[in-house]
């Protein structure tokens, strides 16, 4: 069996006492909830945090509740959670897509979309359909609140806006009229990481694609909002030319690597495949929230 | 003595059909039948007692420190900081072991390996120190004090590279070694070969690599070492599967007397031929418990297991198959060029350095067949035959079974067509192939034509000639397979020279239950339901009357362990030959109860009566009370009621299958679905035919894992790449399709009841289906497993695919 070396453990009951315990250990310090990539990390003695500070007590944190046009969930909310809400299928089909991909059963019963937003794992699938929802996370620390754009979230690989002494508590994804979604992933088997996944969400204005995402998974960092794809979409009608100007403008745009999961090349036309195909499936899907015709 | 010359009995299936609910009326057959495991209570409850369960008083435990490089001189070793901790009771370094003549130990192969490395580490995960410490969690802390200089050497990482003249020598410790060849060897006729290959119509050549692929059972390896200081005798609790011949090595590795050692191999969760060989980790745990005076437990963690233990296959090979225009198979030859890894520790018979690869020759009718095969060392962990592969009779199935249908693609004719023109026909059987095999029975062409029905062949190629049209690709794909299995005779077959027949004790208690004792081990496989079903068939006692008692060597016969399916060809004969004995013995006694002659009696199930009057009768438990009472028995007949043997199977036996396999290929991704499996098998007589599914189902499964996901890969540095599971990729129920399974039944005319083994069929022939499948679907000849999205999309744009390392 493979053991973490010795580390303190603190189970917090209150966000102010987790915040308190973070900026007295500083970077010594690691939050858990699920623990599902914190834990195996320790195990393999690649992180050794001197102490976890446990959030799952913090129910404050567990929510998920629509507050004008934003949908707020909260950092604790289970992968199960998002997976059986209604009003998260309704809103955001390509949560649900996501969420019926990511690991397995035992995973998504305790893993959070705090946990895996905070990973920011180019490989994860969260933070791509987050970024592709043109989500906003709010960081709370000793001196308040603020609030920062997905797009900005993640500032490298393993590497977030989350600042000493804070946690992430809120991830708030806007509800749009006519809006459609869908999340495309390629895994060697089932509960892999992504070889290559793509989220798209856009909405249909006088059928015309508007506010459009597109954020890719495990094809280099910096892929959760892909810019030059989105612009190219917005303001134009949905046709197979636009999807396949899109899909090569989404190959051209992500950076990834030769692995084990597959060749840089082949990953490369995935991100440019499954970009297509996420966008037939938005575009089909807002048309059915807007009654016209398509499938779901 | 033995007794195998009573005829098999009739091959008759208890239960027809595999419709559920029949169950109940055989849920305890008296003999063969369908019948829940007797096992499973306790591990369906969490109840079962592996090695990591075992807690003794005053337990240390160990820790290994492996070798973070692949290639590396050991300049120095300074364990000082490790034995300043508080909890750590012994540091043993590899100088610690060269001091008691420890060092190195021999390997299954006559080669040697280093128990912890002294001189240079040759792979990447290489036993360096073992730590002793008060726990589990102190161990590993006190591994990373340890301080070990490293002088970091060019490894060899890929087998084609290995001779050539520039490689680094590895085995620099082998007495005048100057390169890494370890074997060669070949099997079959040149000469004829290169005849028939000249006269030959069609040739086809194809190059293909089996990846090094990990038994990766769910339990790890490990083993609790209890040295008692008073009376010198060691008791060492551990993950094997050949408790005996483990006994015996560590008498003649450690000097300790053989009666001195008691290895005891508790519930063991999967083997797969994993925990065939020693490991380093034991011997240290036994220096350890020597060194400290306490028991020590050692536990491998899933990364050590993956990276350093027995892997298996790394086969690369240059078949070729030569034809006749119209589709006759005249002749098959191979080049192996062979991975064993930084030290040659494969477990096979002695005379067989590549296993039973020579039975490549498959299920066909061949003129001549030629292999050569040759052995090399890399520095990668040290291994080559496990994960159910009938001592690579896996490789010799994907060589042929992927040949074949390379042929079919260059001839245009369907593949099951031309398998169906080349199979060996009922009557040719017992079969003597062009490389030394006699084939026992089988029915093939009967066997290939109920798979074919069952999986409806002609209606999948129309479906798959009209997806086609649409841009839509599916595969189907065939593999028909014949294993030999059940080492084996004693005159041919051994392990570092103990043979291989396996001993049998039976003791009837008086109420007339009774214990068998085998020296075959179970790891999941259903022993303790099996071997009593095979008692109960022979001397009608309910198999719940019977308990089975394996997995101890002080309280079972030698015997040389479970793998290679080789538990019922000998041990379930030699289970039958001794449950016979006291049958004969039972007759004696239910004569002098009945006051006839025994030869009078006749036997039904469960009793002797009378010839012509059955109401003169004796049940077996009415017999054994007698055997222990005071009845006058015959002179020269003993009381009680048991009996001994040692049963040398007289030749292998042969099991097959036809199998076909549906995919679904997605164009735009490469990612294959495996739509269904059609499975149906040929073990001979089938003695519970649940387990036996069960034992198909798990192997289908290893199939499809291999044939889609499985690699143990190497970058050019010698790191393994594939060292948990998140990396080494095992398939799910998620994976695999619903299993349809069927078979027939052709006994084994030699074994004493007609069965041949189960345990690695779907194993073994799984693989070259499912590629053969995905290959059909995407149109390309070959292209090297494992067929992951990227792989087969590569192969679908037409580009090489690269063979990986």
């Amino acid at each position: 069996m493979q053991v973490p070396a010795s580390f303190d453990y603190r189970r917090a009951t209150s966000v102010a006492e987790a915040l308190e315990l973070l900026r007295r250990y500083g970077e010594e310090a690691r939050v858990v909830a699920g623990g599902h990539s914190l834990l195996p990390m320790m195990k393999l003695r690649l992180a050794g945090p001197e102490l976890l500070v446990d959030i799952n007590d913090l129910h404050e944190l567990d929510h998920i509740e629509q507050v004008g046009d934003e949908l707020h969930i909260g950092a604790l909310t289970r992968h199960r959670t998002l997976l059986e809400s209604p009003l998260v299928g309704r809103y955001f089909p390509i949560v649900h897509d996501a969420e019926k991909v990511i690991a397995d059963p035992p995973v998504r019963n305790r893993g959070t979309i705090g946990g895996s937003l905070c990973q920011a794992d180019p490989s994860e699938d969260l933070s791509a359909v987050c970024g592709a929802l043109h989500a906003r996370v709010v960081i709370r620390g000793e001196a308040g609140e603020r609030i920062v754009p997905m797009a900005d979230f993640h500032q490298g690989p393993y590497e977030t806006a989350v600042g000493v002494g804070e946690m992430l508590v809120q991830v708030r994804i806007p509800v749009l009229p006519g809006a459609g979604s869908a999340y495309e992933k390629v895994e060697r088997k089932s509960g892999d990481w992504a070889v290559a996944a793509a989220g798209v969400a856009l909405t249909l204005r006088e059928g015309r694609i508007a506010e459009s995402g597109v954020g890719l998974a495990a094809v280099g960092a910096g892929a959760l909002n892909l810019g030059p794809v989105q612009e190219l979409l917005d303001g134009n009608e949905p046709s197979e030319s636009l999807y396949e100007e899109a899909g090569r403008l989404a190959s051209a745009n992500c950076s990834p690597v030769t692995d084990g999961r597959g060749s840089a090349e082949y990953k490369r036309h995935l991100a440019g495949e499954l970009t297509r195909r996420a966008l037939r499936r938005s575009v089909a899907r807002a048309r059915t929230a807007q009654g016209t015709t398509g499938e779901a | 003595m033995t007794a195998v010359d009573e005829p098999p009995v009739t091959p008759q299936e208890p239960e027809q059909g595999q419709g559920r609910g029949q169950g109940q009326a055989h849920e305890r057959p008296i003999g063969f039948g369908r019948m829940k495991r007797k096992e499973d209570p306790r591990f369906v409850r969490g109840k079962g007692r592996y090695v990591d369960d075992i807690q003794l008083p005053g337990m240390l435990h160990g820790a290994v420190l492996r070798s973070p490089f692949a290639h590396a001189r050991i300049l120095s070793v300074d364990t000082s900081a490790a034995e300043a901790h508080p909890k750590v009771k012994a540091v043993i370094t590899g100088e610690t072991l060269a001091g008691l003549g420890l060092a190195w130990m021999p390997t299954l192969s006559m080669d040697t390996q280093a128990v912890l490395a002294t001189d240079k580490v040759r792979f990447q995960g290489q036993e360096v120190a073992f730590v002793v410490a008060e726990d589990h969690y102190a161990a590993r802390d006190a591994i990373e004090l340890i301080d070990v200089e490293y002088e970091p050497l060019d490894p060899v990482v890929n087998a084609r590279h290995a001779l050539a003249p520039e490689a680094p020598v590895i085995r620099d410790d082998l007495e005048g070694r100057t390169d890494n060849h370890v074997f060669d060897w070949e099997a079959g006729d040149s000469a004829a070969t290169e005849e028939v290959f000249a006269r030959a119509d069609v040739v086809v050549e194809q190059t293909m690599l089996y990846p090094r692929v990990h038994p990766a059972p769910l339990e790890t390896c490990g083993a609790v070492a209890a040295m008692d200081p008073v009376d010198g005798k060691l008791t060492l609790y551990s993950t094997t599967q050949a408790p005996h011949a483990h006994r015996t090595l560590y008498a003649m590795v450690a000097g300790i007397p053989e009666h001195k050692i008691r290895v005891v191999a508790p519930d063991i969760g999967g083997g797969f031929g994993n925990k065939v060989g020693i490991y380093p980790g034991y011997v240290c745990a036994i220096v350890g418990s020597i060194v400290t005076g306490r028991p020590v437990k050692w536990m491998e963690d899933r990364s050590e297991n993956l990276m350093s233990t027995s892997f298996a296959r790394d086969y690369h090979m240059a078949g070729e198959i030569a034809a006749t225009r119209e589709g006759r198979i005249l002749g098959v030859r191979v080049k192996v060029l062979a991975d064993h890894g930084a030290f040659n520790s494969t477990a096979q018979p002695t005379k067989y350095p590549a296993g039973f690869f020579h039975i490549f020759t498959g299920s066909y009718d061949i003129e001549a067949a030629h292999c050569e095969v040759t052995g090399v060392y890399t520095n990668k962990a040290p291994g080559g035959v496990a994960y159910a592969c009938s001592f690579r009779v896996t490789e010799a199935v994907y060589l042929i079974e992927r040949l074949v249908d390379c042929l079919a693609d260059e001839l245009g004719a369907d593949p099951a067509e031309l398998r169906m023109r080349n199979l060996l026909r009922p009557e040719q059987f017992p079969y003597e192939n062009k490389t030394g095999w006699t084939y026992d029975s089988g029915d093939y062409p009967a066997c290939l034509r109920k798979a074919m029905d069952l999986v409806g062949y002609e209606e999948l190629r129309k479906e798959q000639s009209e997806k086609r049209a649409r841009g839509e690709l599916m595969g189907v794909g065939l593999s028909f397979f014949t294993e030999t299995v059940g080492a084996g005779p004693r005159k041919h077959m051994d392990i570092l020279g103990l043979g291989m027949a396996d001993g049998c004790e039976l003791r009837v208690h008086p109420t007339g239950k009774a214990v068998v004792r085998l020296s075959v081990q179970t790891q999941g496989q259903g022993h303790e339901t099996t071997f009593a079903q095979i008692v109960a068939e022979e001397l009608g006692i309910p198999p719940e009357d019977i308990d089975v008692v394996h997995g101890d060597t002080d309280q079972t016969p030698f015997g040389l362990g479970t793998y290679g399916s080789r538990s019922t060809p000998v041990s379930g004969a030699a289970a039958a030959v001794v449950a016979r004995k006291v049958r004969d013995k039972a007759r004696i006694v239910a004569g002098a109860m009945l006051e006839v002659a025994p030869d009078d009696l006749a036997w039904t199930k469960g009793r002797w009566s009378v010839e012509g009057d059955p109401s003169m009768a004796a049940t077996i438990q009415e017999i054994a009370l007698a055997a222990h009472g005071s009845l006058e028995l015959p002179d020269g007949v003993e009381g009680h009621l048991e009996a001994t043997t040692v049963y040398n199977p007289p030749s292998m036996t042969y099991p097959f299958g036809a199998y076909v396999c549906v995919v679904d290929v997605d164009p735009g991704t490469g990612s294959v679905k495996v739509r269904r499996f059609v499975a149906v098998d040929d073990c001979g007589t089938r003695i519970n035919p649940m387990i036996i599914e069960g034992q198909v189902h798990g192997g289908l499964a290893d199939g499809i894992g291999m044939a889609l996901m499985e690699i143990i890969g190497f970058d050019e540095d010698g790191n393994c790449l594939s060292g948990s599971f998140m990396d080494y990729l095992l398939p799910t129920a998620l994976e695999v399709p619903a299993w349809e399974l069927d078979h027939t039944v052709t006994p084994s005319p030699h074994h004493p009841f007609g069965a041949k083994g189960i345990g690695e069929s779907a194993t073994v022939g799984s693989p070259p289906a499912v590629v053969n499948a995905v290959l059909d679907a995407i149109g390309v000849r070959h292209a090297d497993m494992p067929l992951t999205p990227s792989r087969v999309w590569q192969a679908l744009q037409g580009g090489e695919v690269e063979a990986p390392q």
